[in-house]
């Protein structure tokens, strides 16, 4: 094997094949990243049993072949090299990196006993990258990290014809998010629960691609796979099981009262304020009619309050929230308004984003809020 | 001094004034032994042994007499058995401890503030703030021992001293029921004649390696030259062991912080590798640790899990959840969690423990809410459970889970009757050592919830094996006494 290929191009593709890479793999061969030059240029892979990704890039290929070497260590080489082409060759059991008058040798992994990397799924749709990206940040932020409870680890992804929904929570808030995509084939449907944080980094690093393919296999045989595909990056990585809860009957339908507060000044006001909320402690706020009242702390230690301009409809409320949760919302929501309804202190609040102060919600992206229970109340 | 047949024990060393004095430290007579006799009276005077009863129970304590026939604290129970057959062996009763501690250090908090309590039976006080109000410390000495006497029933005694260390090796020397003052310029007179095993740091090698060095007392070792002993016992120990041996102390009385952490651990009879076994004794401890922290009004973050193998070594694991917690379920899911990422293969363990720790007020603490929390959720049930447990007896509710355990292993049989033996028996440390100031007013040990009501086996036919609750009608009525007294 022997190619030559552009720097920058070699080492973004390394670096996004190698993220998958085990830290600790089951199997020494995992910590490969699997080098295959062909007709088509180069494609390099990355494979842990749970998450592959596999990238193509365009090469100068003197002489094909397939060689896997250690993918951390190509990784680290990539990004340090200087910036002149390079040119990967094998030499018996070894790989050769030359850029410029720098050569590393490096070792080889046995080629033959590297798992098969699993099958891309037939595509089921597809949707603009960045949509995506933004789609899935939204939601992926709600979603559990204690693996003790692995469902709320994932995002609900469901697909109902042209429509998709984006669902995650870790019990104290929900995210749902409707997007439109469009689909291979009309009247599809399907539910799928993905891996929050393998989601996230996918359509993260898919968003620049003017188009990304979802291909999703449940049921049938064999364990439940989805993979993405935009330009020439194809990621693929297996769903969780478990049912997700069933958070429709979570959504209020009918609200107390009704705030809206200007977005930017909104949050900011929270980082300030719950500057002295020591870790788990609420930033309460109390809602009149033209003001907000943001309080944190507590007398025996430091506090800070601060008022602001807000509408509301309905009755006064007093509620208090995680801050970091509320944060959250009011960032997730990329609206320049913030609109909040409430039932009671106690009852989840729900956090949607309006254009204008006075125009309706846009109700495609939900944020709904658990309030933290003050003493005595 | 005027109280107890072994009023001439309340001596002082030398007759100098007591000024200066300000560090007492108060140890109760044989307390686990002295309180067991609360409830039985008819025993006083008699040789009386509280231990675990397993095949791995140990001493936890024994009356005065007892001790006579040789039986000690930590040796084995069967030990015990052989030295002094006739002696009465009860089972521990550690809520019973932790209630009377509570009272104990109550007591010693309404004296002074700075009480440092070192276990449920032993504290150091600093006195000085209370010198102008009550007297010198002798007085207070003397009045405090009055008092745990009135109050509690049980016998102390109070070492006097200007040094914590001075203070506790004066309480020892009076054992039982006794009082030593020893003023500033009679702690050289009183330290110089004790061995050296005396001071605090000189262990079983130590002591040894100081013998051989022909240092038998402290005045022996007194006289060494400080840079002999470092020499000798190495650059920290020796001036340590100097300065001691001249009665130089400085660590100060340092009051305790209330309590941090809440927790219960269990030795088994027999190793045990089947993990349904340790899964259902860790719900059991969880069960055990939120009931106290509820009785406590305490709630905490963090659940620590420890395991200890067949060959002794000690592990824990620890995970801090995001919200406070003084729920069973909880601690127990999170305590299964800890054990099950252990990915023990059929390691044989000896002893597991699960602690909750990072405690709060629970009623105080804001309390994030759950989307999905049900109106009436774990910790109602369990609360539910908690009442239950005070009318019908600790055991009236449970998990379904341990009902059949408990049944099989509460029952005293001609065969290691019990898988258990008593929490930390080889430490003679109750659980919740860590805290010794718990005010476990209530009886813990109220299981919570997708309970079997388990009428059948309430108080009035459970074994007198308990260790919890015994089928004593007397001591239910004192657990709800102490109920109403929180």
């Amino acid at each position: 094997m022997r190619f030559r290929v552009q720097r920058e191009v070699l080492a973004e593709a390394v670096a996004w094949a190698a993220r998958s890479l085990p830290a600790r793999p089951p199997v020494p061969v995992l910590a490969g990243l699997l080098v295959e030059a062909g007709d088509d240029g180069v494609v390099l892979a990355g494979f842990d049993y749970e998450v592959s990704a596999r990238v193509g890039v365009d090469a100068e290929v003197v002489e094909p072949g397939r060689v896997l070497v250690s993918g951390r260590l190509l990784a680290d080489i990539c990004r340090s090299l200087p910036q002149q082409p390079v040119e990967i060759a094998t030499d018996g059991a070894k790989v050769v990196v030359r850029c410029g008058s720098a050569r590393f040798t490096l070792l080889t992994l046995p080629v033959d006993e590297y798992p098969a990397l699993p099958v891309m799924p037939t595509a089921s749709g597809s949707l603009p990258g960045d949509v995506f990206a933004a789609a899935v940040a939204q939601v992926s932020l709600a979603a559990g990290r204690d693996d003790t409870l692995p469902v709320l680890t994932g995002v609900r992804v469901e697909i109902d014809g042209e429509k998709v929904v984006l669902a995650a929570t870790d019990r104290y808030r929900l995210a749902v998010r409707e997007l439109a995509w469009t689909p291979e084939e009309a009247g599809l449907s399907a539910v799928a629960l993905v891996p929050a944080r393998t989601l996230s980094e996918s359509a993260r690093s898919l968003q620049a691609g003017e188009k990304v393919v979802v291909a999703l296999a449940t049921g049938g045989t064999g364990e439940g796979l989805v993979g993405f595909e935009g330009g020439r990056r194809r990621t693929t990585t297996r769903l969780l099981d478990g049912e997700f809860p069933k958070y429709q009957s979570l959504l209020p339908t009918s609200s107390a009262s009704v705030a809206v507060v200007e977005t930017g000044p909104f949050v900011d006001a929270v980082k300030r304020v719950s500057l002295v909320a020591e870790r788990n402690t609420p930033i309460r706020l109390s809602f009149t009619d033209g003001a907000l009242t943001l309080e944190a702390g507590s007398g025996e230690e430091a506090s800070a309050s601060e008022s602001m301009d807000a509408t509301l409809e309905g009755d006064d409320i007093a509620i208090a929230f995680n801050p970091q949760y509320l944060l959250d919302g009011l960032q997730a929501i990329d609206a320049p308004y913030a609109q909040l309804s409430f039932t009671t202190s106690t009852k989840p609040a729900v956090v949607t984003g309006r254009a204008t102060a006075d125009t309706e919600p846009t109700g495609d992206y939900r944020y709904l809020l658990m309030p933290v229970r003050l003493s005595g109340a | 001094m005027s109280r107890g047949p072994r009023g001439e024990r309340i001596t002082s060393v030398g007759t100098g004034p007591d000024a200066g004095c300000t560090v007492l430290h108060v140890d109760m007579d044989a307390f686990y032994a002295s309180v067991a006799l609360l409830d039985r009276p008819d025993l006083r005077g008699t040789p009386v042994v509280v231990g675990g009863n397993g095949t791995r129970g140990v001493v936890l304590s024994a009356t005065y007499e007892a001790r006579a026939y040789g039986v000690r604290s930590a040796m084995p129970t069967s030990r015990a058995r052989r030295l002094c057959p006739q002696a009465t062996f009860l089972p521990p009763r550690f809520d019973d401890y932790a209630r009377v501690s509570a009272g104990v250090m109550e007591l010693f908090r309404s004296i002074t503030p700075v009480v440092e309590p070192l276990s449920l039976d032993e504290a150091f006080l600093d006195v000085s703030g209370a010198v102008r109000r009550l007297g010198s410390p002798a007085t207070i000495a003397q009045l405090l021992r009055d008092r745990v006497a009135d109050e509690q029933g049980i016998t102390c005694s109070v070492g006097v001293a200007p040094t914590k260390f001075v203070a506790k090796l004066a309480s020892t020397a009076c054992k039982p029921d006794g009082m030593l003052v020893v003023p500033r310029d009679q702690v050289i007179a009183f330290l110089h004649p004790l061995p050296v095993g005396a001071l605090w740091g000189v262990g079983e090698k130590t002591e040894e390696a100081l013998t051989r060095l022909g240092m038998r007392t402290v005045g022996d070792l007194a006289a060494v030259p400080v840079d002999t002993l470092r020499r000798a016992l190495g650059p920290t120990s020796g001036p340590h062991l100097h300065a001691l041996a001249w009665g130089h102390d400085d660590r100060p009385v340092v009051a305790s912080e209330p309590e941090r952490s809440t927790g219960a651990e269990e030795t088994f009879a027999r190793d045990v590798d089947d993990p349904a076994v340790i899964h259902r004794e860790l719900l059991r401890l969880s069960t055990r640790t939120a009931s106290r922290l509820r009785a406590a009004g305490h709630a905490g973050r963090t659940v620590v899990l420890k395991v200890r193998f067949a060959d002794f070594t000690t592990i824990t694991r620890s995970k801090t959840l995001r919200e406070t917690t003084d729920v069973a379920q909880v601690v127990y899911t999170t305590a299964r969690g800890l054990y099950d990422a252990l990915g023990l293969q059929r390691a044989r363990i000896r002893l597991v423990g699960v602690r909750v720790e990072g405690l709060v007020d629970a009623d105080t603490a804001p309390q994030q809410l759950l989307l999905d929390e049900r109106p009436a959720g774990w910790r109602d049930a369990e609360r539910a459970a908690d009442r239950a447990a005070l009318r019908f007896g600790a055991d009236a509710v449970r998990p379904a889970s341990l009902v059949g355990e408990a049944s099989s292993t509460r029952q005293p049989g001609p065969h290691g009757p019990s898988t258990r033996t008593p929490s930390n028996a080889p430490s003679r440390t109750p659980s919740n050592a860590a805290s010794p100031a718990e005010p476990a007013a209530r009886p813990p040990a109220a299981p919570p919830g997708h309970a079997a009501l388990d009428a059948a086996r309430g108080p009035r036919t459970n074994g007198r094996g308990s260790s919890r609750t015994g089928a004593d009608p007397r001591a239910q009525r004192m657990q709800i006494r102490g109920a109403g007294d929180s």
